[in-house]
């Protein structure tokens, strides 16, 4: 059976995906760079459009980080505002579960639901570091293992919260004076090692009932997480392999939390560059690659993998000739991928060998070695591309995410989006009004 | 004179919900708070504040139950209006100050600079109990974090100097950081290192208010907030008040319900204390009879000092109504009240100047 293909869009995050020294560049922060990536993913009928959070400025060799786009606004504040200018288009977000209270976050999200009429979700994240707490009153760090505990328990905690109140509690008949079916609407009382609530929840409940949920941790635990909770999974894996394998791996474990394939979405992040023909977007993409990776961003991320000040290398000249700095990573903070790194003096060897052998400069190992574009091509190569992954099972579709703030997604809209249309395999327009409509989850049993 | 409306529910009687041009099933949709708050702004007033808490309010079923978050409501709105201000209620006692000062930034760059914040506490223990975190504190102390929590909020938002943002391809530096700052605030009851994540708002400082009923909530006011709200009996106490405060904007609070005579108005309130099933009172003195008896009420009273009112609607969208079509135009006649907007920002509205950066003026970091 053909599969119908999901296509989300990602604002461009703080990192060297975003290009911003490109003329085309805009702001990152005014609500009308966010309004025109709405709107154009709305005119391409996507399911969603998300945005990362971030609660801690990143920092290098101990001072602010200076080289990538920089500073964001409030999650929930711009979701609220881009209901005002969307209609159908899903809402998603990443709200931290470390630094926020069940009774306050499940509020916010039933707000938005409300306000939205049915199109907010939320991706469930933790946070791990001291460094990232100094910002809030409850500081703290979580050892790993506790982190999606505390998670679980947390999202757990909200699904009291949205439960709490029944579809239709709300009357309001004029003539008889109900107001509310029940005095005891929004009762709820949840206790465990982490949280110990209880009392009346003050939002009534939400068009989905509750938020949809996404999951995007990569490790068994968050593999599992998802498959208990989540109705959709960001993921890494977007080659036909890797994903085939990440997307056999997760859908398998469902059925143990009685669920079946069809009630989680996976949907791995690309990134895309599109031109008239396949040469002249590879030879774009090489353009791209070089304005991603400039050159003290090139010094920057060595230092992320040796854990040492490397300031005084020529990002034009070759590899460091001095070892990764052993222990903990202390270069860089607020920064999860450094963990991605666990042997820094094998890859540092590796890279080394690489560099010599090919000839390449600092420069140019990092744009060799740090991801390329996921889809690069015409619009129709790359529309053959993500129906082929999305038909072999590699994905149920793809968050896209553009290197342009705002205007990066028009062309994908304009040039690919019809071809998928035609093929059949995307919707020529929303069928439904709710997120979960646009997902094909069906809607929550009434609490 | 400045003019803004508390806004509530279905108004601040509780049985609003029950008059005839009241939209009970609809207190929890976007439209509603889209017509009721573009209906402010046809009135020219400088603002709205929104109301919100951590509770239900009643344990009655006859009563509206439930609210939405006002942060989300006013952001919800910002993209639908042009001119009015928007501010929402937070609650200091139970939210993260690093969260508050994003969000109300993130407002002040939604709506181009319109953004206010009216921060309260609570010492409700249900309240309290819905967090888990602590008991209740002793209201002293909530109003003691509560200065504290707009200290930091307020540093926050000149964490980033304005121009931080230098995109030097270059060097290859998109932001100055030797403009932006830890705020490095420790105090009794939290601690927030900063900077912000979020770039200074348009406004640089939005606008900050607070109600206050005695002595200690008015150092509260006197200290951290721009806008007071107060609730005076008359025209005396509201002098009192306003020389007890002794700085910023102070605004009157008063509770009102309207009518084309004195007769209809008194009636409107008679019929909903009957619905409710006990006479309506308030922290606020409570007005009822005509838009141009509270047009010389008001004018009487801002003689004390007072910068402005608040009007708290009996009944929406009755007496919001009556103030944007009937109380709004008796002043404009009596040229006490704009009849156009004169600036795009609510600092700008309120006569406040946009300050610089604390950290621009004292250069450390």
């Amino acid at each position: 059976m053909t599969k119908q293909i999901h296509l989300a869009a990602h604002f461009p995050g703080v990192n060297n995906t975003t290009v911003w020294s490109d003329p085309r560049s805009g702001s990152h922060i005014e609500f009308g760079s966010f309004a025109h990536m709405a709107r154009t993913a709305e005119r391409a009928k996507f399911d969603f459009l998300f945005l990362a959070e971030g609660l801690r400025l990143r920092e290098q060799n101990g001072r602010i980080y200076d080289l990538d786009v920089m500073g964001r606004p409030d999650t929930f504040t711009v979701l609220a505002a881009l209901a005002a200018v969307t209609s159908r288009l899903g809402l998603a977000g990443t709200i931290n579960s470390t630094f926020n209270e069940p009774y306050e976050v499940a509020r916010q999200f039933a707000t938005l639901d409300h306000l939205s009429g049915g199109r907010a979700a939320w991706n469930v994240v933790t946070s791990w570091d001291a460094f990232t707490g100094e910002n809030f009153r409850r500081g703290g760090f979580l050892p790993q293992e506790e982190r999606y505990e505390r998670a679980r328990t947390f999202l757990r905690a909200t699904w009291q919260l949205f439960d709490s109140w029944q579809a239709g509690e709300i009357i309001a008949d004029k003539a008889s004076g109900v107001f509310l079916a029940g005095a005891d609407a929004g009762r709820f009382r949840h206790a465990d090692a982490h949280f110990d609530i209880g009392g009346r929840f003050n939002v009534p409940r939400s068009p989905q009932g509750r938020p949809v949920i996404f999951q995007a941790g990569d490790s068994d635990e968050g593999r599992e997480f998802a498959a208990a909770s989540a109705d959709a999974i960001f993921s890494r894996h977007g080659t036909l392999e890797d994903g085939q394998k990440f997307y056999a791996d997760v859908k398998a474990r469902l059925a143990k939390y009685g669920r079946t394939p069809d009630q989680l979405l996976i949907l791995p992040a690309a990134t895309f560059v599109l031109a008239d023909t396949d040469a002249e977007a590879a030879e774009l993409a090489r353009v791209v690659r070089r304005q991603q990776v400039s050159g003290p961003t090139a010094i920057a991320f060595l230092e992320q993998v040796w854990n040492r000040d490397l300031s005084g290398y020529d990002p034009d000249g070759p590899l460091p000739d001095v070892d990764p700095a052993p222990g903990e990573n202390t270069v860089a903070q607020g920064r999860a991928s450094v963990r991605m790194y666990r042997d820094p003096h094998t890859v540092a060897a590796q890279w080394r060998a690489r560099a010599a052998v090919r000839r390449l400069s600092i420069r140019e190992l990092v744009i060799e070695v740090t991801g390329r574009q996921t889809f690069t091509g015409s619009a129709a190569t790359v529309a053959e591309q993500i129906n082929m992954l999305v038909q072999a099972d590699a994905s149920d579709g793809f968050i896209l995410v553009p290197h342009i703030t705002p205007g990066g997604l028009d062309e994908f809209a304009d040039t690919v989006v019809p071809l998928l249309q035609e093929r059949g395999v995307f919707r020529p327009d929303y069928e439904g009004t709710t997120l979960r409509e646009h997902l094909g989850l069906a809607p929550l049993e009434a609490s | 004179m400045r003019l803004c409306v508390a806004l509530d529910g279905a108004g601040w009687h509780p049985a609003a919900w029950r008059e005839p041009q009241a939209r009970p099933g609809e207190l929890f949709t976007a439209r509603y708070w889209a017509d009721v708050i573009t209906e402010a702004e046809r009135g020219l007033l400088d603002f709205v504040t929104i109301e919100d808490g951590f509770s239900v309010q009643s344990s009655r079923t006859d009563q509206v139950a439930g609210c939405l978050d006002a942060v989300l409501i006013a952001a919800r709105v910002a993209p639908l209006t042009r001119y009015i201000g928007l501010m929402p209620t937070v609650i200091a006692t139970h939210t993260e100050p690093f969260h508050t000062a994003k969000a109300i930034a993130t407002l002040d760059y939604a709506s181009n600079g319109r953004a206010g914040v009216r921060v309260r506490v609570s010492a409700s223990p249900q309240e309290a109990a819905h967090f888990g975190r602590r008991d209740a504190l002793p209201a002293g102390d909530l109003l003691d974090e509560a200065a504290d929590y707009v200290e930091v909020v307020r540093r926050l938002w000149d964490s980033w100097e304005d121009g931080a943002e230098i995109r030097d391809v270059a060097a290859g530096r998109f932001i100055d950081r030797d403009k932006l700052h830890y705020i490095d605030f420790t105090g009794k009851y939290f601690s927030v290192k900063g900077p912000s994540i979020t770039p200074r708002p348009p406004q640089g400082q939005p606008v900050v208010a607070a109600l206050g009923h005695g002595p200690e909530p008015y150092r509260l006011i006197a200290r951290s907030a721009d806008v007071g709200f107060v609730a005076p009996r008359d025209a005396g106490h509201a002098h009192d008040i306003v020389a007890q405060i002794g700085s910023g904007l102070v605004f009157a609070d008063l509770v009102v319900f309207l009518g084309a005579t004195a007769e209809e108005a008194a009636a409107r309130q008679a019929r909903m204390n009957e619905r409710a099933g006990y006479a309506f009172t308030s922290d606020a003195t409570v007005f009822t009879g005509t838009p141009a008896q509270l047009a010389g009420l008001l004018l009487d009273w801002q003689q004390a000092g007072l910068a402005g009112f608040r009007l708290r609607p009996g009944a929406i969208p009755g007496d919001l109504e009556a103030i944007t079509r009937a109380l709004v135009p008796e002043l404009q006649r009596r040229g006490a009240f704009r009849t156009t907007y004169e600036a795009g920002t609510l600092r700008g509205l309120l006569g406040l100047s946009r300050p610089a950066s604390r950290y621009t003026l004292t250069g450390s970091s």
